[in-house]
């Protein structure tokens, strides 16, 4: 198991690196200009200057090679600079944003919490409804309760995000006055007061997410249930007169838990490209608003950063989800 | 065997019907047997011929729906099974009736323990703590002749062969002590040197602890090699019952006959084709109301397709104790 984690991680490291060369390719060999933004009435000869400041005029490959150094010698050096109130990453130049010029990972960093905080909830509840109900459709399979749950996955599966986001800041936010129709990054958790104000106004787009997510996972979740109910080895449980309880929620649960583990460690990632529509609907200020921001003001050094730290995310997550399914399955374990 | 001691297992009259949408299956129907401590009740028949569904059957492992069990009396003990709570069959399982399953590559739960799976039912079963569960799991897979037990506890079934699962099966099936054995085409799967290993195996075990055991095959040499008493099922009835040797020296149900032709013979020289029995085992959708073997039988006669027939004893023995055949023909020179 341990040696099989090991050449795992080894192996990302090259799958990382060619990533990181076609993220910045893609990006950098994109039409338009950083200085498109600026109005047309300035000088031709301030514009060369403006590009010049920017750096952009570097050949291609000075340029990625300065962005990887950047990106995982000097960024981390600063965080650990920020860390321990050492200065070792005194005078080496970071990674800037073309639009705000200041460094983008303090950018990064602050927009994480409020994604962390209101996709990362969602997911949770995503998950922790979805197996219940796909784990009882399947023991029950055709009765009223999986009709239900097959028609609520439907409707999260087919009702894009925009949509049912709008239905619900109408209903709970306009004529209920329930939760409030925008999120408010300001507000701080001091007190009960502020807490349950939190609370409500998280409420709405962590039910819209979480509508979504859910409908997947439970699909995954009673499929995989079906598949296994119908194994020999459940109907030895049974002949050992084991109880329903034991024989669906051990001995078929345990088998049905590792292709979903799989899907839920896979979509985690997600969460960090933080549901971009969701964000938006509510006003929250996440990591995909600044993406989308990013994008829009042609932000090359953001959009690129942003863009491979989601791909680091998903490595990461592939490598976990093949971890824990290791541990699930001993099939697989590679001792 | 002594003779007129009290059964362990008595089934009378046992029917089950699979409700479908096009209609019902009669999967099983009056099958009635019994069996005493420590005989061998070998079940022989083709594939759909109700071996298996009737021995599910028993305790309660059909899923209903689309299972039913229309009638009958499945008594172990003075318990009738198909009486009691759901929650008193499910106690009765896996510790008075143990069961061995014909796949042995799938019949085991792949992410668990050999030890957890073995130790499950006496937990459950015997009230037995981990360590008392665990000494007993020892024992069992020395029993079933595992080598290095101990340390085999924390294997995966995907570490072991099929031969050494199936044995692993049969500890499982042993190790509340069950008053039967059910063992359902236990060596289908196996090769056959593993296939004698294992007969050889219940067959020591059976000796050893005296339970009453009911072996299930489509292999007539298995059976002649284990078993006491022969059942013969077709389309879902008994067809013929008897002694193991009396009814091979002495078939009467025209299936049985053409069933024992169908063993090729390794002695003298390759003369003849494979035997086969023509035709097409029935369909059960249709009401017990014939002979279900009426349209391959070489003996059909008019009444064949008007009266199912009952079984009739062929010798003095009362019914169900001695030789019995369910057919309307009489062999010539024959007076039964």
């Amino acid at each position: 198991m341990l040696t099989y984690t090991l050449r795992r991680l080894l192996l990302a490291i090259p799958t990382l690196l060619l990533i990181s060369l076609v993220i910045f390719l893609l990006v950098d060999l994109a039409p338009g200009s950083p200085a498109s933004e600026i109005p047309l009435t300035v000088p031709p000869e301030v514009r060369a200057k403006i590009l010049e400041a920017l750096g952009v005029n570097e050949p291609l490959h000075v340029r990625y090679l300065l962005w990887l150094k950047q990106f995982f010698w000097v960024e981390p050096l600063n965080g650990f600079d920020a860390l321990f109130g050492t200065t070792h990453a005194e005078g080496l130049q970071r990674i800037i944003s073309y639009q705000t010029r200041s460094p983008v990972f303090p950018l990064i960093a602050e927009r994480m919490p409020q994604t962390l905080t209101v996709i990362g909830t969602a997911y949770l509840v995503g998950v922790l409804i979805a197996l219940p109900i796909g784990i009882y459709s399947a023991y029950k399979q055709y009765s009223l309760f999986d009709q239900f749950g097959t028609m609520f996955a439907m409707i999260g599966f087919s009702v894009p995000t925009f949509f049912s986001g709008t239905i619900f800041i109408i209903v709970f936010g306009v004529w209920l006055g329930w939760f409030p129709t925008k999120y408010d990054t300001t507000l701080e958790v001091t007190d009960w007061a502020s807490f349950l104000k939190q609370l409500r106004q998280m409420a709405m787009p962590v039910m819209v997410l979480g509508l979504a997510n859910a409908a997947a996972i439970s699909r995954y979740m009673r499929s995989s249930m079906l598949e296994n109910m119908k194994q020999d080895y459940v109907r030895t449980a049974r002949a050992k007169g084991m109880s329903e309880r034991t024989v669906v929620l051990k001995h078929v649960l345990r088998n049905s838990l590792i292709p979903v583990v799989t899907v839920i460690a896979l979509g985690i990632p997600s969460i960090f490209g933080g549901a971009i529509i969701t964000e938006n609907l509510f006003g929250v200020n996440g990591i995909g608003a600044a993406l989308i921001g990013a994008i829009h003001g042609n932000d090359l050094p953001m959009v690129q950063t942003l863009a491979f730290i989601f791909a680091i995310l998903i490595v990461t997550f592939n490598l976990i989800a093949d971890v824990l399914y290791g541990l699930l399955d001993p099939r697989i374990r590679y001792d | 065997m002594p003779d007129g001691a009290a059964p362990v297992l008595d089934v009378r009259g046992l029917k089950t019907v699979f409700r479908t949408s096009g209609g019902e299956i009669h999967a099983v129907n009056s099958v009635s047997f019994h069996l005493k401590r420590g005989e061998v009740l070998g079940v022989v028949g083709e594939s759909g011929s109700g071996k298996s569904v009737t021995m599910m059957s028993l305790i309660g492992l059909l899923p209903s729906p689309p299972a039913e069990i229309r009638g009958g009396e499945v008594m172990l003990g003075d318990r009738d099974l198909l009486k009691i709570a759901p929650e008193d069959l499910r106690q009765v399982r896996g510790a008075k009736v143990g069961f061995v399953f014909q796949d042995p590559m799938t019949s085991l739960n792949p992410v668990f323990t050999i030890g957890m799976q073995i130790m499950e039912p006496l937990r459950e079963h015997m009230g037995m703590d981990k360590r008392q569960a665990e000494a007993r799991a020892v024992e069992l897979l020395e029993l079933v002749g595992i080598p290095d037990a101990k340390k085999r506890l924390k294997s995966y079934p995907h570490q072991f062969s099929g031969g050494m699962r199936q044995r692993v099966m049969i500890a499982i099936a042993l190790a509340c002590n069950p008053d039967v054995l059910i063992a359902d085409e236990p060596t289908t799967a196996l090769d056959v040197t593993i296939q004698a290993q294992i007969l050889e195996l219940v067959k020591e075990l059976r000796q050893k602890l005296g339970m009453a055991i009911i072996w299930i095959t489509h292999d007539l040499g298995v059976i002649a090699a284990v078993a006491d008493r022969v059942m013969v099922m077709y389309g879902g009835q008994v067809a013929e019952h008897g002694p193991v040797k009396e009814l091979f020296a002495n078939p009467r149900h025209p299936y049985t006959r053409a069933l024992l032709k169908t063993i090729p013979s390794i002695a003298g020289a390759r003369e003849a084709r494979l035997q086969v029995i023509e035709g097409q085992p029935p369909i059960l959708s249709e009401a017990p109301t014939a002979c279900p073997f009426r349209a391959r039988c070489v003996h059909a006669m008019e009444i064949c397709t008007q009266e199912n027939p009952a079984r009739r004893p062929v010798d003095a023995a009362p019914l169900g104790h001695g030789h019995d055949v369910a057919c309307h023909w009489t062999p010539e020179g024959t007076d039964a």
